[in-house]
């Protein structure tokens, strides 16, 4: 798997490129600032973006939107943002461009190495990898959406995981049930929130993100 | 009983006091007279050179003169003068400079002249109103006592004529009544020549709405500083060392090895990201500042740099927390100039309390030579005291050596030393 780094800061860089070579991922540029990153994976073209939102130059949102321009050159690019805060309106930004995968994680994230590993091969394969953080400030802010308030608590966590960009089985193992319950529960939360039901996992995280960010 | 007494005592007691306080401006008035000559022959040896010096230092006496009128004016009479002084610039500048600029600082305000015009006009004013209540109750007073002891049959036939009996009790009330409404109309006499002008007022106005720009862009600036060395040091360390001790949790029974040299990084990063935070804390508000003061803070500074630094302070007590901040990072910031440019083996710090000001001395055995105008630290050192008034000079010849001085407007608390 070939892999595009975009972080300023040498220590993170160095350690990020040692983990993914460990787990056997191939690090093809590592760039330090926002208009060479947007080079390296128009030229490159990757199999995942790995992106810090802030940059140098302008050490503001450099690198989340030379990840947005990247995207809107090359839709199918998987790009997986991380940050040391995560804000909404970033996530709100990432999803409006592009099709690929997509993540957005707490750069905390990266010291459960195997979950972390896990989910930029999620983003690489198409999936979404959404940090729990960016979630529940999602939908903290359908506290009083009355749709939402349908769903039962169960179906509530099973939303959750779903917007991170879990599968099925992974809910399932994760709440330890079958993956069946999950089944029925996603059902029933697409049938109370209106969402046109879609048997691809991928398609139905975009749906309850989307749903969830409107 | 007692209570006729406590009543003539309420009654008495305020009486006296008025009279005193217009006795002490009429004194006081004629005293002054002394400087006003003073600084007449001053400003007058301007072309000679010496008044350069001379001239400001006698018209800031007659200033602090006039100040304290208008303290006086204040507390005794409520009426409220406003001051009405350009401030000084905090442009560095080397010592003969400064004097020279401190001379058209003083000397070109008007406010000087009509401080100095007062002392002169004060003399009569002051001789009418200071002094009349004095004499209406003394008077009054000295009548009633010669009729009581007549009264008594202790002198033998009334003192004067019956008209003049009622005129001279008259002026007893009088006084009582009119003494404090005379101390007001000295107030406001002398308010016409100690208050700023319109004018004045407005261009006062127009400096501090800049002062406070410039005080609000700092802070801004300054919170964006720390956010920015949060973000990229100690947020940043706290992430590596959580990769690495969950990359070494993976690799501890395959690659050992690999386990212990990722520990032995993510030990030193924990180790970065307190060193970091502890510098970012020095930078927002020195630990030893809060702790104990600015005299133990610039104490603890003196012992942490690399050269003795010998340190002298006489405060009298404490400054505000905003003085004293700004005192200690301008201190901080010349000590560090020392430090990287001077080449010294030696420097001191002095720190004094002088008339309203804060003097703070830093001074090196070094290479000298140092430019004010080049910026610099010296151009941190002035944004900062500008929100306080304050002054930088600057004396560095070739071969050393060289001092700085630094002078901000404050008060002290007294409380404690």
């Amino acid at each position: 798997m070939r892999v595009v780094l975009g972080e300023d800061l040498t220590l993170l860089r160095d350690g990020l490129i040692r983990l993914f070579t460990a787990y056997g991922m191939e690090v093809v540029a590592a760039v330090d600032s926002g208009p060479e990153l947007l080079r390296a994976l128009v030229h490159h073209r990757p199999d995942v973006a790995v992106v810090d939102v802030r940059l140098p130059p302008t050490f503001t949102d450099e690198g989340l939107r030379a990840a947005i321009q990247a995207r809107t050159q090359l839709p199918a690019l998987p790009v997986l943002v991380l940050s040391q805060h995560v804000e909404q309106l970033y996530a709100k930004e990432l999803l409006s461009v592009g099709t690929g995968g997509l993540g957005y994680l707490l750069k905390d994230r990266v010291s459960d190495v195997l979950r972390f590993i896990e989910a930029v091969r999620t983003v690489a394969g198409g999936g979404t990898a959404m940090d729990p953080e960016v979630v529940s400030q999602l939908l903290a802010r359908h506290e009083r959406d009355e749709q939402l308030g349908r769903l039962t608590s169960r179906e509530r966590e099973v939303l959750g995981l779903m917007a991170e960009g879990h599968s099925n089985a992974g809910i399932a193992s994760r709440l330890v049930v079958t993956e069946k319950a999950v089944s029925k529960h996603i059902g029933n939360i697409f049938t109370k929130l209106d969402l046109y039901p879609a048997e691809d996992a991928n398609r139905r995280v975009l749906a309850v993100l989307t749903y969830l960010n409107a | 009983m007692i209570d006729v007494g406590e009543s003539i005592a309420r009654l008495v007691r305020p009486t006296l006091r008025t009279c005193l306080r217009g006795m002490l401006l009429a004194v006081t008035a004629v005293a002054r007279l002394p400087l006003f000559v003073a600084s007449l022959v001053c400003v007058l040896l301007l072309p000679a050179g010496l008044g350069v010096v001379l001239a400001p230092k006698s018209l800031l006496a007659v200033r602090r003169q006039a100040s304290l009128q208008r303290r006086w004016a204040l507390e005794w009479s409520g009426v409220t003068i406003a001051t009405p002084y350009r401030p000084r610039s905090a442009k560095p500048a080397n010592r003969l400079f400064l004097a020279f600029r401190r001379c058209g600082w003083v000397l070109g305000d008007p406010a000087t002249w009509r401080d100095l015009v007062w002392t002169l006009v004060d003399v009569p004013v002051s001789g009418v109103l200071g002094l009349l209540p004095g004499f209406l109750v003394g008077a009054g007073a000295w009548t009633l006592g010669d009729d009581i002891l007549w009264l008594a049959g202790w002198v033998g036939s009334a003192p004067h004529g019956f008209l003049v009996q009622v005129l001279l009790l008259g002026m007893l009330p009088l006084g009582v009544i009119a003494g404090p409404w005379l101390l007001r109309m000295h107030a406001a006499a002398a308010s016409s020549l100690l208050a700023p002008t319109k004018k004045e007022m407005a261009a006062r106005v127009g400096q501090l709405t800049e002062s406070r720009w410039d005080a609000v862009d700092a802070s801004a600036a300054e919170l964006r500083r720390i956010e920015r060395d949060l973000h990229d040091g100690a947020q940043a360390r706290l992430v590596a060392l959580g990769m690495n001790i969950g990359f070494a949790e993976q690799m501890v029974r395959d690659n050992p090895d690999l386990a212990l040299t990722l520990l032995a990084e993510a030990r030193a990063s924990s180790g970065e990201a307190l060193s970091e935070l502890r510098a970012l804390v020095r930078g927002i508000h020195p630990p030893a500042l809060a702790e104990r003061g600015l005299d133990g803070a610039v104490r603890a500074l003196a012992l942490s740099l690399p050269l003795p630094v010998d340190v002298h302070i006489e405060l009298p007590g404490r400054p505000s927390a905003p003085v004293e901040s700004a005192a200690y990072f301008t201190i901080a910031e010349a000590l560090a100039n020392v430090v990287k440019h001077s080449g010294a083996t030696r420097a001191w710090v002095q720190l004094e309390y002088d008339h309203g000001r804060l003097v703070a001395i830093v001074g090196d055995n070094g290479a000298g030579g140092a430019n004010p105008r080049a910026g610099g630290g010296l151009q941190g050192i002035e944004r900062r005291l500008n929100a306080f008034d304050g002054t930088v000079a600057v004396t560095s010849p070739a071969g050393g050596p060289t001092q700085v001085t630094m002078e901000l407007t404050c008060e002290l608390s007294l409380a404690r030393t």
